[in-house]
């Protein structure tokens, strides 16, 4: 082509992921769920910040247990910490055998008791919250109260049921690499949400 | 599939197809209802939509006859009650956005082309796209149902605002309201898989050598348009399960006697709404760019300014979806800042439009049916973007607002992308998605017939909002004001190019499928195009190329100087 078309470099004939499917497929749910939670936290705000200085929470209606939960918040972030440690295990070549694998199930099962204790906790604060008076419909505190608090529960069991799959599979050691990290991705998510929602609605 | 081709899997792409090389031809319901075809399901998309816009087409064409015949019995309807009349223009308005424009833009092309275009044989999750479908079908589902039960059709607007979507006593649509809400949702979850798998596909399984500028400009819009609809899509979500439970269980989220607020839902709704109209909008710019550049034989004019215009775009589409409210009591200080970024979203696509009619120039232009569609949408487009100046001003805004100006001005937007470019794309993909090709005479009638009677439905209607119609009103008659010189005959001569509008698809749908059937067959690349989907067979088999193709350059190189062909697709080595 006499010179008219400059030169490229030869390009590279691998198809190249940017990364494993299954992990870039989930990154780009936890956005559209991040938003979706962020939607609903704004709203509360506004709904919170339209109301008349001193009285939040409205007339009638308990008290958030603040410090409870923040202990509750405590133990979700160390099954988040559980979490990596299964990561790490699961990653280290195993030295002899099914020995390797061993930390990553011990790892991953606390990750999901912890898990687990989290929700039933929260569980236990609604059944408390219900009988003080707060309900769905007594106050917009107790919708949105319900409504986030709910939503993120039911995100925390989705991921538990996705954790303990991968914890069968981890025991069989046929789990995948790439079905490992995407559930990680998702559980972190739900761990690195809460945080957020518990500033948020709590305080 | 087998040798080669398997090296070039992407390492992670062993899921489902890995383990069945040969894709043994399956029974008819499996392979249309049941399959994990990226063509198949893109069909399936493409023809719930095009069944949908017969909803659609037939809600207003009775709507629009109770408006220039108060009273009368329309043909196959009966009289249009009130009720009736609301339901009907709430349906109509969901139904072209949410079941028309974004299944047929985004879902169909993109599931179709995707893959074809990025040179690989499916979408990184099949059953995940399946999965899609499936949801997006009983949504449709959902909503149909949702006509036939007491109270009917949804009647509160496409928009829902509440209390009246909220209060069954406001709308009058106690089991319509519910069942909308949910059909929405289930959509969205459908979209959401979809746009998933298009931009994991994207990213991942691109054939070797295609970097990231050789990528066809449909196929980045698509993915742009997919990142933004799944960025502002969570807030709806949030905002329709707050309204759902308004109208089941008695929350107070909406309602300001209980500490809540209506005006949120049209913060949340439109913090998606709007972006949602560059959703489909870019899909649009990119199907232009492809048919322009191969009827006209020159290099889309820069390449890289239309991708970052695109993405300029996205971003700004989160600025500015206040514009929605001048009127609904915002500080009058955000709603300055909002006509501000409004204004400004419109330098952008100005831009593309510019850059496309750059392509054109000196180009050797060819007149074929996709071309007349391709440059109808940037004429009528361009209509619709300068009347909206007015209505992003917020001090032209408080007059225009909800007048028939501010519809005919989104119809001036919206049939361009939904209708008239997805009519390019649909004649220019037709010998690849069935290896015939469709009758051009015909489609040329077909053309002028529907373009100028868009034309003479939506130009009376800017007279008549200007002149001060109000949008959501059901029997002029009772409005005298509104009936004087000559405006009862604007709105009769809107529905009257309207039915002729309408009656010119049936031209469409007959040469469609006449031709699916019977049409002259064609060989892979009838166009001469460069792109790889015209480098496999028409129609394309299941796992599209015998040998997944390797990529050498740009897709746009057509008139290369120095060559002899005048196009030079981007999987020839030379």
């Amino acid at each position: 082509m006499d010179g008219t078309i400059p030169s490229e470099p030869p390009r590279s004939l691998r198809r190249v992921p940017i990364l494993p499917n299954g992990v870039m497929g989930m990154l780009i749910f936890i956005t559209a769920e991040v938003m979706f939670f962020a939607g609903m936290l704004s709203a509360f705000t506004i709904v919170r910040a339209s109301n008349l200085p001193m009285s939040w929470p409205p007339p009638g209606q308990p008290l958030l247990p603040a410090t409870a939960t923040g202990l509750n918040t405590a133990v979700l972030i160390l099954s988040g910490l559980a979490l990596w440690f299964a990561h790490r295990a699961y990653q280290k070549p195993a030295p002899s055998g099914a020995e390797g694998s061993k930390g990553g199930v011990l790892a991953l099962a606390i990750c999901l008791a912890l898990g687990l204790t989290f929700v039933g906790l929260q569980g236990w604060e609604w059944v408390r919250l219900l009988g003080q008076g707060l309900t769905m419909t007594s106050s917009t505190l107790g919708s949105f109260f319900y409504l986030i608090i709910g939503v993120h529960g039911a995100h925390a069991l989705a991921a538990l049921g996705l954790l303990a799959w991968a914890l069968i599979k981890l025991r069989a050691g046929t789990l995948k690499p790439s079905v490992f990290y995407t559930t990680q991705a998702f559980w972190y998510f739900v761990v690195g949400m809460w945080p957020v929602i518990y500033v948020r609605v709590y305080f | 599939m087998s040798g080669p081709a398997a090296d070039t899997h992407a390492p992670d792409a062993h899921a489902p197809h890995g383990d069945h090389p040969h894709h043994p031809e399956e029974g008819f319901i499996k392979k249309y209802l049941f399959s994990t075809d990226h063509k198949i399901i893109g069909f399936q998309y493409l023809f719930t939509g095009m069944a949908m816009a017969l909803i659609g087409g037939f809600t207003v064409y009775v709507f629009r006859m109770q408006q220039a015949f108060p009273g009368l019995s329309v043909p196959g309807w009966g009289r249009v009650t009130a009720q009736d009349y609301n339901g009907l223009v709430t349906t109509h308005g969901s139904v072209m956005i949410f079941w028309v424009a974004m299944p047929v833009l985004i879902a169909a092309l993109g599931n179709y082309l995707i893959p074809l275009m990025i040179g690989c044989d499916d979408m990184v999750f099949p059953r995940l796209n399946r999965l899609s479908y499936q949801l997006f079908l009983l949504s449709a589902v959902i909503l149909i149902f949702s006509f036939f039960v007491e109270g009917g059709a949804f009647g509160g607007a496409w928009t829902s605002y509440p209390p009246l979507s909220a209060r069954a006593e406001y709308n009058l649509t106690p089991k319509g309201a519910p069942l909308w809400l949910v059909a929405v949702a289930i959509e969205f979850v459908a979209f959401l898989l979809g746009g998933i798998n298009f931009v994991t596909t994207m990213m991942n399984s691109r054939a070797p050598g295609m970097k990231m500028f050789d990528v066809p400009i449909l196929v980045w819009m698509i993915v742009i348009a997919s990142i933004l609809f799944m960025a502002s899509v969570g807030p709806l979500v949030a905002g329709a399960v707050m309204l759902l439970f308004d109208q089941t269980i008695g929350t107070g989220f909406y309602d300001p006697v209980r500490g809540g607020d209506p005006i949120l839902w049209q913060h949340l709704f439109w913090f998606f709404g709007h972006p949602e109209v560059y959703v489909v909008m870019l899909p649009a710019f990119g199907i232009v760019a492809e048919v322009m550049t191969v009827f006209s034989r020159k290099k889309l004019f820069a390449y890289k300014t239309v991708l970052y215009t695109a993405i300029g775009t996205g971003v700004l589409s989160f600025f500015v979806w206040a514009h929605h409210q001048f009127i609904a009591g915002i500080d009058p200080r955000m709603a300055n800042i909002f006509g501000v970024t409004t204004l400004l979203i419109s330098i952008p696509v100005a831009e593309m439009m510019f850059v496309y009619i750059a392509t054109l120039y000196g180009g050797s232009i060819r007149l074929a049916v996709p071309m007349l569609w391709a440059l109808a949408f940037i004429s009528e487009f361009l209509l619709g973007g300068v009347t909206g100046i007015f209505l992003g001003a917020s001090a032209s805004d408080i007059y225009f607002h909800d007048t028939y100006f501010v519809l005919a001005h989104f119809h001036y937007t919206f049939v361009p992308i939904a209708i008239v470019s997805v009519f390019a794309a649909v004649t220019y993909w037709f010998p690849k998605m069935f290896g015939r090709s469709m009758n051009e005479t015909w489609g040329k009638v077909h053309f002028w017939g529907t373009i100028v009677s868009f034309n003479f439905i939506f130009i009376p209607l800017f007279i008549t909002g200007a002149r001060g119609d109000h949008r959501r009103i059901f029997d002029y008659t009772h409005f005298p004001d509104l009936m004087k010189s000559g405006m009862q005959d604007l709105r009769i001569l809107a529905t009257l190019s309207l039915v002729v509008m309408l009656s010119f698809q049936v031209i469409f749908l007959v040469n469609y499928f006449y031709s699916m059937f019977r049409g002259p067959k064609v060989g892979p690349n009838p166009w001469r195009a460069n792109t790889l989907e015209w480098h496999a067979a028409s129609p394309p088999p299941h796992g599209n190329f015998p040998v997944l193709p390797t990529v050498y350059r740009g897709p746009y190189e057509y008139s290369v100087e120095g060559r002899e062909d005048d196009h030079w697709p981007q999987h020839l080595p030379n």
